[in-house]
């Protein structure tokens, strides 16, 4: 399912072979962390702690973790409803995304931005937008400060593959591209936009079809294998750096549960999804990891216990964490 | 030192205030160069504003002083352009952006009324969005109905909006300058028909701040009249008629549309018992129904007559001369408006 993306930058990019051992257990540590928060966040849902909806990114953890890798504390980073990977791969505190969830006054915006908005400057977590396609143009605009400040910084933005046909797409494709923005637009092709196949809304299944003719730099890389996505972002981060312009990477990946919380994920047949659990992206890196001898199976299972209890102790802190109030929380800061 | 010289060397000395009799465009080209000379962190961006100075001659000279990287044309691109906005803003650039035409607002309304009035909110406060949109809009120039419209009632109900109204060379040049320096959303609506007018401005003068509610134009005793942008003039002139028959007429610029302080429209109210808006929009949804229903709220017992709204006729605007010309309300239906209260 995906010959055309396999093997593709691993072996086209010499940048994951720089990486240390250490950062190499360290991108399968962010993995794990995000698997055991989307986890905790379905059983604090079920707790009654999260509310509204949410659209977990297990299956797609690869493509945050290996793109964070590649970026510097000063990058600025744009998502999706689907953002909690992102938040967490760029080292958003795990209490403060569990009270946002939860709706408290100590949530990463106070708790009046939820799960589909998570936002942290300070971490150069520019937004996460519900709007489909809404964060291309913005990100374009970062990647215009970052061209001015001058000080190589780079944007990324995160989109899912219903955004391509949207407005947006186009227009910040072609300003990133006609001003030589470092922009790196990060395309996790899931293969579904809610509960439409990609072919039922889309002429193709490569999107990278679609960013070329803009005369963009693009990559079609397997979202599934952290290295591949990591030496790709790497590429793609060192050409901005270096007043590159901007690049397209079609990450293709899968998505293990439905769309939003009510979403059994029905309309897909149970050998597509039964192929893709077979390349979850976790348990393949876990496995390639445990074969180069980097860890044993024991340690593995350490990293997934200490994230679990990580997560655990971190929603518990946040469960007790105060409601917000708008008189003293918020009319303070922003104008009515 | 030439003339020009002397000129340009004057012109150099921002803080050095001085009263000038100038066009609204002028208005808006100073405050965009005084502001741009301030602050290194503002650029502007839009379409054809660069080496031709903008389709209306609003950034005349800027890229000759500022250069392309903080003067930039833009693709015809509005949803980009204006969402980059939001994405220069929270990386700490004031970014002004100019939409040629109001009517254009409707292409970026997605950027506008989901991600610029609504990011600095959702953030819980964390983020600043210092952005000015500024849009052409207005009638009487015989644009046709996609080119006409001052688009005020689109963006009324947005929280998270500031939006502002100059109706003349003095407020285009302040409320821009204090448009540019709020860290909130500001969209500063400009109408076409005023870029040639002029009047007297405080050109140089640093200390502004964003005005916060209406302003009396005109004092009297006898009626209110609250107008915003063009028809602030058409207000002027009815109030100039009144006057000949002894009706002393007062005249309120709205000025700032959101957040819409009615409080001292209605003390005027309390002074002289009649209320007319004069609104250049459809009747539905508009400014003036709001300050209808809040004078009638706080001054109900003040009032001697019902409230009067004038308004463009509920349709698009016609392009024939003579048909925009009896949408646009004249000076002489506010004054016949006024005396069939009293
Ligand atoms: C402009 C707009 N239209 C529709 C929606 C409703 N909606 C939310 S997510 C979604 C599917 C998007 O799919 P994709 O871009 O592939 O991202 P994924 O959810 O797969 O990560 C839709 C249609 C929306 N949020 N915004
Ligand atoms: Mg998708």
């Amino acid at each position: 399912m995906n010959e055309r993306a396999a093997g593709n930058a691993r072996a086209s990019d010499g940048a994951a072979a720089a990486l240390t051992d250490e950062d190499r257990i360290d991108l399968l540590r962010t993995m794990i962390m995000i698997r055991e928060f989307e986890e905790q966040v379905q059983r604090s849902y079920l707790e009654g702690l999260v509310h509204g909806t949410t659209h977990l990114c297990n299956g797609q953890e690869a493509v945050c973790a290996g793109v964070a890798k590649a970026l510097r504390d000063d990058d600025y980073v744009s998502y999706t409803y689907r953002g909690h990977g992102q938040c967490l791969a760029r080292g958003m505190d795990l209490e403060a995304a569990f009270a946002e969830l939860f709706g408290r006054a100590t949530g990463a915006c106070g708790g009046l931005g939820g799960s589909m908005h998570l936002t942290d400057i300070d971490h150069g977590l520019i937004g996460a937008f519900g709007i489909v396609g809404a964060g291309l143009p913005v990100a374009v605009g970062a990647g215009l400060s970052a061209q001015l400040a001058g000080r190589k910084q780079v944007s990324v933005c995160f989109f899912g593959d219903g955004a391509v046909n949207i407005g947006a797409f186009h227009e910040a494709l072609n300003i990133a591209q006609v001003w030589r923005l470092p922009v790196i637009f990060v395309c996790e092709n899931n293969l579904y936009g809610e509960f439409s196949h990609i072919l039922h809304t889309t002429p193709y299944e490569d999107l990278v079809i679609r960013a070329a003719s803009y005369a963009m730099r693009t990559e079609l890389v397997d979202g599934n294998d952290v290295l591949a996505v990591y030496a790709a972002a790497a590429g793609a981060v060192a050409r901005a750096r270096d007043n590159g312009g901007p690049a397209f990477l079609e990450c293709k990946t899968y998505r293990h549960r439905g769309h939003s919380r009510t979403d059994p994920a029905k309309y897909r047949a149970p050998a597509e999804v039964e192929a893709w659990l077979k390349r979850d992206p976790l348990s393949l890196y876990r496995a390639e990891l445990c074969a180069a001898g980097l860890i044993s199976e024991s340690d593995a299972d350490r990293f997934t216990i200490e994230a679990r209890s990580a997560v655990k102790a971190a929603a518990d802190r946040a469960a007790a964490a105060p409601w917000p109030s708008l008189k003293q929380d918020f009319m303070a800061k922003t104008f009515v | 030192m030439t003339a020009n010289e002397k000129m340009a060397a004057a012109e150099l000395k921002p803080l050095q205030m001085a009263i000038q009799e100038i066009t609204y465009r002028e208005a808006i080209v100073a405050a965009l160069r005084e502001e741009m000379r301030r602050d290194p962190k503002t650029l502007i961006m839009g379409e054809d504003i660069g080496a031709s100075g903008g389709p209306f001659k609003t950034c005349q000279g800027l890229y000759e002083e500022f250069g392309a990287s903080r003067v930039r044309d833009t693709p015809i691109a509005e949803t980009g352009f204006v969402g980059a906005a939001l994405g220069l803003a929270l990386t700490g650039y004031r970014p002004i952006v100019e939409i040629m035409f109001a009517d254009f607002l409707g292409v970026c309304f997605d950027q506008i009324a989901n991600s610029i009035a609504k990011h600095r909110f959702m953030s819980g406060g964390r983020v600043k969005t210092p952005i000015v949109i500024r849009a052409l809009g207005g009638a009487g120039l015989r644009f046709g109905a996609q080119h006409s419209q001052t688009a005020e009632s689109w963006l009324l109900s947005v929280p998270g909006l500031k939006i502002i109204c100059p109706s003349n060379p003095e407020q285009a040049y302040l409320m821009l300058k204090a448009a540019i320096r709020d860290d909130n959303p500001v969209l500063v609506l400009e109408h076409k028909a005023l870029l040639s007018t002029k009047g007297a401005a405080p050109i140089g003068l640093d200390d502004v701040a964003m005005p916060t509610g209406p302003r009396v134009l005109r004092p009297g005793r006898h009626a209110t009249i609250v107008a915003s942008l063009a028809m602030v003039g058409k207000a002027l002139a009815a109030a100039d008629r009144l006057a000949l028959e002894g009706i002393e007429a007062e005249v309120i610029d709205v000025q700032v549309l959101r957040p819409l302080n009615v409080s001292p429209i209605s003390d005027s109210v309390r002074r002289t018992n009649i209320l007319v808006t004069v609104e250049e929009q459809a009747p539905t949804g508009g400014w003036s129904s709001d300050v209808v229903a809040d004078v009638v709220s706080q001054a109900f017992d003040f009032l001697d007559a019902p409230p009067a709204r004038i308004t463009l006729p509920d349709h698009p605007l016609p392009y024939s001369p003579h048909l925009e010309d009896s949408f646009i309300p004249s000076p002489e239906r506010i004054a016949a408006t006024v005396k069939s209260l009293l």
